[in-house]
């Protein structure tokens, strides 16, 4: 192979200096993240009926997509190096306390959508703080702190009741249209771009990365790295609380069990995605794919009613498959 | 820093010339001895039958696989991992357990016990070849592996639960025989922290998992086989949940398919309240047992304080987080106390 | 081009696990298709599902089982679905294939009563007929309910049994599953109205705990119970994960005989407690036949053999005619009175279900 000097962290950030290479340009993680998508979508439609027509998969995108909003701020974390597993006590709590704001405090909808938003950003703040105050404890041991503590008190504030009844409006969110396109699909979008643009066009994503690569390092070249992770981390628990919205929207009601393991399942599309757990590396086009391969194999595997059981095993072998490949001496071919 | 935590069990000895200095490295244990203490106070005010030999015996009992699962938790966090397949390995080997005693009698509990901690071990070995040789990130690794060992447990076990009147009655009297008035389980897990004591102080292998914790490049300079290391350490880790997985089907008398099922996020509390880091290289066996020894308190003792069901997960969050963040504000004093020192 | 190479074996590699998975399945699992479809799937016959709580649950297998028998009495087609957790997210996702699968009918046991109505309302706009089994849904978003047994007698019949086992007098707790599924709460309602007649004044329900359906919650919660009131006399316990962990603490502890327990529970999870005397009797209803009803209601909805309003009936097989009757705002089927196991016949049970 032609020799390569450049170091890992260069060769990400610097991607637009370096001369086209459709070679290279076609060997990128993505390209096999999006044979894969297509591989199930082919799948999918050679075992079900169903499958293949556009309402299918439109509707589709409505059952897996709630938890993907969460995937993007995952991603930002894990390129820092750090990991979050308290989003999905951060979901139950912020519409928890939505629901209750909205049920019991007399405060109308729209102001209890922004209280679920408040909510979730206070939560992913306390954990970007506590980490940045306490920087011997990894991110795990506080969020898995956090994660019960959140969760505790959504137990406290409803107990085992179910709190619902939202404003027609509200199912909107969950089960709406804008001209025949899901309503959260739209969002999705907006949301993958926004945070896009944010990981790979501006100085903070630039930051991100560096973080990841070599903190100490990134410290001392003038990144205000404290600043940086309460952003992320802050950003997490807000979209945190837009999946809550969506959840609750699609359920009509909301209680403190909720969103349960959902941290594991968003984990587990932002590695999927190319995102390394080990820092610095992985984009956020790769974790789009993701969330549309794990998807559309779940939603076209119970199209034709595999047991879960073997669902859990698909999704499990499909992980351990995305981290191999790459360690496969296929020189290049890495994330 | 992290070195010197490693090093503790091993410094004690030699502490005894120092004796203050010593006094302040041991000091977070105290710490969280002394929590646990005005803690078991606090709860016998509130219920005189809570410190009864009967209950602290029930407490261990119900703490023992926990502490177990704990030590091997300790030496995973030690070489900087994580292994959260640990509950869908527990429930894989016990459950195919429960399925060969059933099936077949005169199976003798030792050999029940052996089978699952080889289940175990297999399950482990596929986590650490995953770790150390493919390179796969641990927590990736035990999440996917997780997804798959829990469907498996649920193809094997075709839906069904396998109860008490199936087993035999030696194989349930693992977990309920007594020795000298010592439930078998607690002496299961004595005798585990015993061997843990010694491998890890006084074998040269349980050292180099210290050392591949602490610093991976020097330790490989240094001539360690880390990728043997880290194999091992799954590999142990698995057996411990097989072993763990019979234990448990013959306390409960049941074996089901969802058994265990988030029990790993206990046992990762259970070390973090005990000191170990997940940034590798440190962590006390004492601490782990601490750590185990409060979650089991929490567990018992809030249903016991009559403290309403919808409390106790967020008690239970803020007293990890509070021991977590004090155990860290006293740490950062104790290390301000050896610069003062340095500097006289 | 070697590492082309590897990338497409991979490749097809994965491939070829995924369909294995996916055509090995289903086979292998016979529950998953049903037998008996030789003429085709569109050939006419109807389709009909079943959604359970979660995936490797014996009663929820068993009530499939029976639900299987119906269909296939019928010459329909069942589809046996089971999130692999407990939650209404789970359940909503199936929801959302079987809409889209077009299936005729989707009996449900539902994971929480509300949060299921929009999933719901919108499989009965695309025209499926929706029925809830064992835990209902609210009355808007089923058709009608099948109902295993009358929550009143469920209550009424435990506090009787436990009377009788105390003796009339004495300390009793309750140990439930979480208390989001709402047939426990009703149960327990009915109980708490039962104790208050005169005859019961001598029992004190001390309190109601919480084992989560876990087994070791559910164990703690039971030593919890025995310490916090050393004169307990008895123990309800209407789940079946907490009445068998009960079981197992009082045999350690050896206080059989001592502290009586009843409640719900599988047969083949009591059996050795029952023969021990730990719990004397305890009731269940036969989760086949709930199935089996389930099926059957669904068939004659589908069929437009009735509406599912008040006053309906329809041919249950084997079970007989059975009548539509009000609940609230709704409808529901219901079968007879739990079903007691004693030392008698838990022997013929045990291997059953």
């Amino acid at each position: 192979m032609e020799p390569k000097t450049i170091q890992p962290y260069t060769q990400r950030t610097l991607e637009a200096d370096r001369p086209f290479s459709a070679k290279q340009f076609f060997l990128q993680w993505e390209w096999l993240l999006a044979f894969i998508l297509i591989g199930v979508i082919a799948l999918n439609t050679s075992l079900s009926p169903y499958f293949l027509n556009i309402s299918s998969l439109r509707d589709a995108t409505m059952v897996f997509l709630d938890k993907a909003f969460i995937v993007f701020p995952m991603a930002l974390i894990m390129i820092m190096r750090d990991i979050d597993i308290s989003v999905g006590s951060t979901v139950a709590l912020s519409s928890v306390v939505m629901a209750v704001a909205y049920n019991s405090l007399g405060v109308p909808m729209g102001a209890a959508v922004v209280i679920c938003l408040i909510v979730g950003a206070l939560c992913g703040l306390m954990n970007g703080l506590l980490i940045v105050k306490f920087k011997e404890l990894s991110a795990v041991i506080i969020t898995l702190a956090t994660m019960i503590l959140y969760r505790g008190i959504a137990y406290i504030i409803l107990e085992d009741q179910a709190s619902g009844s939202f404003p027609e409006w509200f199912g909107f969110f969950g089960w709406g249209y804008v001209y025949g396109i899901p309503f959260i699909l739209i969002l999705f979008i907006l949301a993958a771009l926004l945070f896009g643009l944010l990981l790979h066009k501006t100085t903070f994503g630039r930051h991100i990365y560096a973080i990841g690569h070599n903190d100490v390092a990134s410290r001392f070249s003038g990144v205000n790295v404290d600043r940086t992770k309460v952003i992320v981390f802050t950003l997490a628990g807000l979209m945190a609380a837009v999946t809550a919205i969506f959840l609750a929207s699609r359920m009509g009601s909301t209680r403190p069990n909720i969103a349960n393991m959902y941290e594991l399942d968003v984990i587990a599309m932002a590695a999927l995605g190319g995102i390394s757990t080990a820092g610095g590396k992985g984009r956020l086009i790769g974790t789009v794919i993701a969330v549309f391969i794990v998807g559309y194999l779940q939603y076209g595997l119970g199209l034709i009613n595999i047991p879960s059981q073997t669902l859990l095993i698909v999704v499990g072998a499909l992980l351990l498959f995305a981290v191999i490949v790459p360690k496969l001496n296929i020189p290049r071919f890495k994330k | 820093m992290a070195v010197h935590t490693a090093n503790a069990p091993a410094a004690e000895s030699a502490a005894k010339k120092e004796s203050k200095l010593a006094g302040l490295a041991k000091f977070r244990e105290l710490g969280l001895l002394a929590f646990i203490l005005l803690l078991a106070i606090g709860v016998q005010i509130r219920n005189p039958s809570f410190l009864t030999i009967e209950n602290v015996m029930d407490m261990a009992t119900n703490t023992a696989i926990l502490s177990i699962l704990a030590v091997g938790m300790m030496l995973v966090l030690v070489t900087r991992g994580i292994d959260l397949s640990i509950g869908a390995t527990l429930a894989l080997s016990g459950m195919l357990v429960a399925q060969i005693v059933s099936a077949s009698a005169g199976f003798s509990p030792l050999l029940a016990v052996i089978t699952g901690i080889g289940i175990g071990t297999v399950c482990g070995l596929v986590i650490g070849g995953l770790v150390a040789w493919l390179g796969v990130l641990p927590i990736i690794a035990t999440l996917a592996m997780m997804n798959i060992y829990r469907g498996f447990t649920y193809m094997a076990s075709d839906g069904k639960w396998i109860s008490s009147y199936q087993m035999p009655e030696s194989f349930v009297g693992i977990a309920t025989s007594s020795v000298l008035g010592i439930n078998t389980l607690i002496l299961i897990a004595l005798f585990i922290y015993i061997a843990a004591y010694y491998f890890i102080g006084h074998t040269r292998t349980g050292r180099q998992i210290y050392a591949v914790g602490s610093n991976p490049e020097s330790a490989k300079v240094t001539g360690i086989n880390e990728k043997k290391i880290l194999i091992l350490v799954y590999t142990l880790m698995g057996g411990l949940s097989g072993l763990c997985g019979v234990l448990w089907v013959s306390k409960f008398a049941s074996a089901q398919g969802d058994t265990a099922s988030g029990y790993e996020l206990s046992v990762i509390a259970a070390c973090i309240l005990g000191g170990v880091s997940i940034a590798g290289g440190s962590g006390k066996l004492s601490g782990v047992i601490l750590g185990a020894v409060l979650i089991g308190i929490l567990n018992n003792a809030l249903p016991m304080m009559d403290v309403s069901p919808f409390w106790q997960k967020g008690i239970e969050g803020t007293i990890i987080l509070g021991a977590v963040l004090l155990n860290a504000a006293v740490k950062r004093g104790v290390e301000r106390n050896h610069l003062l020192r340095r500097r006289i | 081009m070697k590492k082309y190479w590897t990338l497409i074996l991979s490749l097809v590699l994965v491939f070829s696990i995924l369909s294995a998975c996916s055509q090995g399945s289903p086979g292998g699992n016979a529950s998953n298709e049903s037998g008996g479809d030789s003429e085709g799937e569109s050939g006419g016959s109807k389709r009909y599902a079943f959604i359970f709580k979660n995936t490797g649950n014996p009663y929820g297998e068993k009530m499939m089982q029976g639900f299987e028998e119906a269909v296939n009495e019928l010459d329909g087609e069942a589809i046996l679905r089971a999130p692999d957790q407990p939650t209404a997210e789970g359940q909503i996702q199936i929801i959302e294939q079987l809409i889209t699968q077009k299936v005729d009918s989707i009996v449900i046991a539902a994971n929480d009563p509300d949060a299921l109505q929009p999933a719901l309302t919108k499989a009965m706009d695309a025209g499926i007929e929706v029925i809830s089994v064992d835990s209902a849904v609210n009355t808007d978003s089923r058709v009608t309910h099948v109902n295993q047994a009358d929550p009143e007698a469920i209550g009424r019949i435990q506090i009787e049994a436990i009377s009788e086992m105390v003796g009339g007098k004495g300390q009793i707790a309750v140990l439930s599953a979480t208390s989001q599924a709402t047939n426990q709460n009703l149960w327990i309602e009915y109980m708490q109205k039962e104790l208050e007649k005169p005859e019961y004044k001598d029992l004190e329900l001390v309190k109601v705990a919480y084992g989560d359906d876990l087994r070791d919650k559910s164990v703690s919660e039971t030593e919890a119970l025995l310490k916090t009131y050393p004169d307990l006399k008895g123990i309800i316990a209407p789940t079946t994960v907490g009445i068998a962990a009960a079981g197992k603490v009082l045999t350690d502890k050896g206080l059989g005989g001592k502290v009586a327990l009843t409640g719900l529970g599988l047969p083949s999870e009591m059996a050795s407690y029952i023969e021990s005397g730990v719990s004397p009797w305890m009731y269940l209803w036969n989760p086949i036949d709930v199935g089996y009803a389930a099926g059957h209601t669904a068939a004659a909805l589908v069929n437009g053999d009735m509406e599912g309003k008040t006053g309906d009936t329809f041919e249950a097989g084997r079970l007989g005619q059975k009548e539509v009757v009000e609940d609230g705002e709704g409808t529901q089927v219901m079968l007879g009175e739990p079903f007691k196991f004693d030392k008698e016949n838990i022997g013929e049970w045990k291997d059953v279900y």
